[in-house]
């Protein structure tokens, strides 16, 4: 009940259209306050969090050094004489990412096209619940299916490539490769919805037009619609960069646990991964631990400016409408 | 000889279209395959020891009912958090803000808190409200720590209900007298419900599965309150999907398939919801 009926009740007097006014007026100005601070909040989320990211990761970069942490290829933080050169794990990310881009995007655009022009009905409404079910399945199903599916055919295939080989660590199918492949199934969901409304949100008459002047249906998809939707797709695409470079729970146990240099049949730490796989037993207060916040700085670092490109394209978008 | 009806069929087309159909193909054979492996290995760990009672060696019992619990906690606690500021944050933007900078710094850092990756919201919450405001590792600093992290996906439901109250109605409620906050309250609210309350189940949705930013945080404690219900937030727990990954790191792949049973029923449930609360509400599709 407002404040306002209750006066007029218990006092008849001031039954007036100006009677509450002022009490009206505290109450909007509360409730407007009230509201442009939960707005803040997002604000000073983001703020805390850019703050903090630096805060707790840059020590160990004055610590060790910039090139030595940035740039050095031994990752030997428990040692006597300790190493925490992490050039590896971010060369890992970007391949692996980079990897997965190059597997799920392609797999995703074209199932947004499917969905979006060449489905009949009964199929896309198959489809469609589908790649909605995919987005939901929680990442730490997806490593578990990495590990007992993925690796042990991957094992396989690491036996035959490097059969006879005497210099090559075998990985028991924990490898880059297989985390590649799980990354690549994860963005899928991100890929296809958000190039499907791009590819929708193409004008009509653009389609009617090229399919009147003779064009068949995939010439109009493939050098009409998609064109036309390049910018939506570009979104889609960097969403998914985000995404994978994000992950963390899924490909941790998939893709094995030594720093290497990424090649396929490596066993190989992300970025992501060496948070996870580390924070548990470094000791609070040690070089280690800042070291694992630099990491985080690092992805931060990166995530920002996949932000950052994202809104460059929407605004672009925005102002060729 | 060559004749307007009969159509030639061009090599790359149909290659083309093979490619399309075996993408989709792929997308609905992956989450086929995903869900039939989850259920043959998982159905034969549920029962109702498993979902009952908690992993014990002392009683020899392995039950998850422990982690249930935990995730129920965060669950509640976090959409108790995170939907008044959500919710407060859309009516601000759609209601009171006038375009400017300071609606674009908002719309800007909503959309980066989207695009945040879950181990980076882990580790601030760990050194934020774990260190700084000394909670620990405890299931009131993993809901805090979540409810930033679903805090856009709310703020952007609600949003986009916002925009589909027609704008009659706010002019009418202001036209016969109601103040703003009066009209927000009693018009605007209700009929932006079913967006909000589908933001709500979407983010019950990612609280679920969500493992990476709750390691740090909450940490992995299976066990039941032991000192009241409300002492408990206060000590750390881990959800299903946390049980699961540490289920997977020490080879027990029983238990981990059995939650992944559960996560995925879960999982079906809130997809299912969300689906006909959309069906049921969504005044567009019916115009």
């Amino acid at each position: 009940m407002s404040q306002s009926e209750k006066t007029i009740q218990e006092s008849p007097k001031t039954l007036s259209v100006i009677g509450s006014r002022k009490q009206k007026k505290t109450v909007e100005k509360i409730a407007q306050i009230l509201f442009t601070v939960c707005a803040l909040m997002a604000v000073l989320a983001v703020l805390s969090i850019t703050i903090y990211m630096i805060m707790k990761g840059s020590p160990a970069l004055f610590k060790v050094g910039l090139k030595e942490i940035l740039f050095g290829t031994v990752w030997k933080p428990a040692a006597a004489d300790p190493s925490y050169g992490i050039l590896y794990i971010i060369l890992t990310s970007i391949v692996g990412t980079a990897l997965a881009i190059l597997i799920g995007v392609p797999i995703g655009l074209l199932t947004a096209v499917f969905l979006a022009e060449v489905a009949p009905k009964k199929l896309s409404v198959l489809v469609k619940p589908a790649v909605e079910l995919l987005a939901g399945i929680p990442s730490v199903i997806y490593g578990l299916l990495g590990i007992l599916l993925l690796n042990p055919v991957m094992y396989r295939l690491e036996k035959w490539v490097f059969r006879g080989s005497t210099t090559h660590q075998f990985t028991g199918g924990s490898n880059l490769l297989s985390a590649v492949l799980v990354l690549a199934i994860m963005i899928l969901p991100t890929v296809i919805n958000i190039s499907e409304s791009a590819l929708r949100a193409v004008p009509s008459q653009l389609k009617a037009s090229s399919l009147a002047l003779g064009a068949t249906r995939i010439q109009t998809i493939f050098k009409v619609l998609i064109p036309a939707a390049k910018s939506g797709i570009l979104s889609a695409i960097v969403l998914g960069v985000g995404r994978a470079i994000g992950e963390a729970m899924a490909i941790t146990l998939v893709s094995g646990s030594s720093v290497n240099l990424p090649l396929p049949f490596n066993s190989v730490r992300f970025l992501t991964t060496a948070i996870v796989a580390e924070m548990g037993y470094s000791g609070a207060g040690t070089v280690h631990r800042e070291v694992l916040f630099t990491i985080g700085l690092v992805l931060f670092a990166f995530i920002m400016i996949i932000n950052l490109i994202l809104t460059k394209i929407i605004q672009s978008e925005e102002k060729e409408d | 000889m060559t004749s307007i009806y009969r159509t030639k069929k061009r090599f790359s087309d149909m290659a083309l279209y093979v490619l399309i159909y075996l993408s989709a193909a792929i997308s609905v054979l992956l989450l086929v395959g995903i869900l039939i492996y989850v259920f043959i290995k998982g159905v034969g760990s549920i029962s109702w020891e498993f979902l009952t009672t908690v992993t014990s060696v002392l009683n020899g019992t392995v039950g998850i009912l422990g982690n249930i619990v935990n995730t129920l906690y965060i669950i509640v606690l976090t959409i108790l958090i995170a939907t008044p500021i959500g919710v407060g944050s859309a009516i601000y933007l759609n209601e009171y803000a006038k375009p400017g900078k300071l609606v674009r710094v908002i719309e800007f850092t909503t959309e980066t808190l989207a695009g945040i990756p879950s181990i980076i919201f882990g580790l601030f919450g760990m050194v934020f409200f774990g260190n700084t405001c000394k909670l620990g590792y405890s299931i009131l600093t993993g809901c805090l720590t979540l409810s930033l992290m679903i805090l856009p996906l709310i703020t952007r439901n609600t949003q986009e209900a916002l925009k589909t109250v027609p704008e009659s109605y706010r002019s009418g409620a202001l036209g016969i007298g109601a103040t703003k906050w009066y009209m927000i309250r009693t018009i605007l609210l209700p009929s932006a419900m079913p967006g909000i309350i589908t933001g709500v189940i979407l983010a019950i949705g990612r609280i679920v599965g969500e493992s990476a930013a709750l390691l740090f945080t909450a940490g992995s404690s299976p066990l039941l309150p032991r000192m009241g219900v409300l002492h408990k937030i206060k000590e750390p727990g881990g959800t299903l999907t946390i049980q699961l990954y540490l289920s997977m790191q020490k080879a027990e792949y029983q238990v981990a398939f059995g939650i992944a049973l559960v996560l995925l029923v879960i999982v079906l449930i809130i997809n299912l919801l969300t689906k006909t609360l959309a069906r049921r509400f969504d005044v567009t599709a019916r115009k």
